[in-house]
């Protein structure tokens, strides 16, 4: 009796959890927002990875860790890789020149770093509201 | 940047006269710069010196009077405030939205170091209700017990309570690290949406009652769990952080770390989809 040939079955590649790849539920394709958090919003960092611009940061502050920056996390909007500015109440899209590493430790080191930087910049767009309304 | 356009296409509010202008757009790709100059503070905050130290009695002052000198010794270049006396008064130290090291030599009453951004605030005594509600960055530490709704809706940073606190402990809270040296209330991290909240000691009834998300870690016995809380394994990176966090606190030295429970959201009430924008854009 010939022996039957196994076909190869392609496995299909995980894109749970991946950047802006994850499946919309049909739930979500019909009111066209994502429902919940994309990332995992309870990881801890890990203070082995963190950049030397976040040393300075922590340093200047006179705090002893990342302190607020413990909860900023890369996710992505609109398919693309974005951090949540909590001033703004707005997503702020990571340039596509900055290269992204492939674990979510590393990737959120870059995204506190970034949002540092767009926070304190004097083209945040606080800094109108703050000249246009503040009281005192 | 989410943009204010005038929209031409008037909805059922808007030709009502509800209002002229909607909040267009999410992304705010055209303000980023990643090569923007390295610069750590708010732009139009006040260039403070750790090492540069005053004291302000506030005894004869009202509350209004002394968050204006507190902002007034700021603008001077002073990065180390002392406050004496400030006898219980509600609503001290807050709106700081700037580095600062702030020492209260005394007790404080309601709402104390509210909507605060960054200070690191030590607190020689008591808190009322509500201290330090709203925090977005920064370290406040109370030597002594807080009142209810301790730490309610913070966004950020660390807030400790080397006492006991009352009911309510960081209730909706959405950020940051709320930890408790002693006991805290019923209802702690009633629904708290992120961040961590950490108990070395007991805990009351309904602990995290409809929380969304986060994390809670108990050193000591539950009264019980609120709806929607379970347990969750304790894993090698939380016990590092809970060591890291604790020094960072300056207690619980020698608490064993790897005994505390861990409680996260089961995620059954998760049906916050109801009433989405485009619905409620078709209900108008």
């Amino acid at each position: 009796m010939p022996k039957k040939k196994n076909k190869k079955v392609q496995k299909s590649k995980v894109i749970k959890g991946q950047l802006g790849k994850k499946k919309e539920t049909a739930r979500e394709k019909m009111i066209g927002q994502s429902i919940g958090y994309r990332y995992d919003v309870n990881l801890l960092p890990d203070y082995s990875k963190i950049t030397p611009f976040l040393k300075k940061y922590i340093e200047a502050m006179g705090w002893d860790d990342l302190n607020w920056l413990e909860d900023v996390h890369m996710g992505y909007e609109e398919d693309r890789p974005a951090v949540f500015c909590r001033n703004a109440n707005g997503w702020v899209t990571i340039p596509s020149s900055i290269k992204l590493p492939n674990n979510q430790q590393d990737r959120d080191m870059i995204a506190r770093e970034l949002l540092v930087k767009f926070q304190m910049s004097p083209k945040h767009p606080l800094v109108d509201l703050k000249k246009a309304y503040l009281k005192f | 940047m989410a943009n204010l356009k005038t929209v031409s296409k008037k909805s059922k509010a808007q030709s009502m006269g509800m209002h002229t202008e909607v909040l267009t757009g999410r992304t705010q790709q055209k303000f980023f710069n990643p090569d923007e100059a390295e610069n750590f503070y708010y732009f139009g905050t006040y260039d403070v010196d750790f090492n540069k130290r005053t004291e302000l009695d506030v005894k004869d002052m009202t509350a209004p009077e002394a968050n204006k000198e507190i902002d007034n010794l700021m603008s001077q270049g002073y990065g180390t405030i002392v406050i004496k006396n400030p006898q219980g008064k509600h609503s001290l130290g807050v709106g700081i939205l700037n580095k600062l090291n702030l020492i209260f030599e005394g007790s404080l009453g309601y709402f104390g170091m509210g909507s605060c951004d960054g200070p690191i605030v030590r607190i020689n005594g008591r808190v009322g209700w509500s201290c330090a509600e709203n925090l977005m960055a920064g370290k406040v530490v109370i030597e002594k017990n807080a009142g209810s709704c301790f730490g309610a809706a913070i966004r950020g940073g660390d807030l400790i309570c080397k006492g006991s606190v009352g009911a309510r402990t960081g209730i909706d809270m959405k950020g940051g690290t709320i930890i408790i040296g002693g006991d805290a209330g019923a209802f702690t991290g009633f629904m708290m949406q992120r961040g961590r909240i950490i108990i070395l000691g007991d805990v009351g009834i309904n602990l995290g009652d409809s929380m969304y998300d986060g994390t809670i870690f108990v050193g000591g016995e539950i009264g019980s769990y609120g709806s929607d809380a379970v347990d969750s394994e304790l894993t090698s990176n939380d016990q590092d952080w809970l060591k890291r966090k604790l020094k960072v606190a300056e207690i619980g030295e020698n608490f064993d770390v790897s005994k505390m429970k861990k409680i996260v959201a089961g995620k059954k009430l998760w049906n916050y989809d109801n009433l989405e924008p485009t619905e409620k854009k078709g209900a108008i």
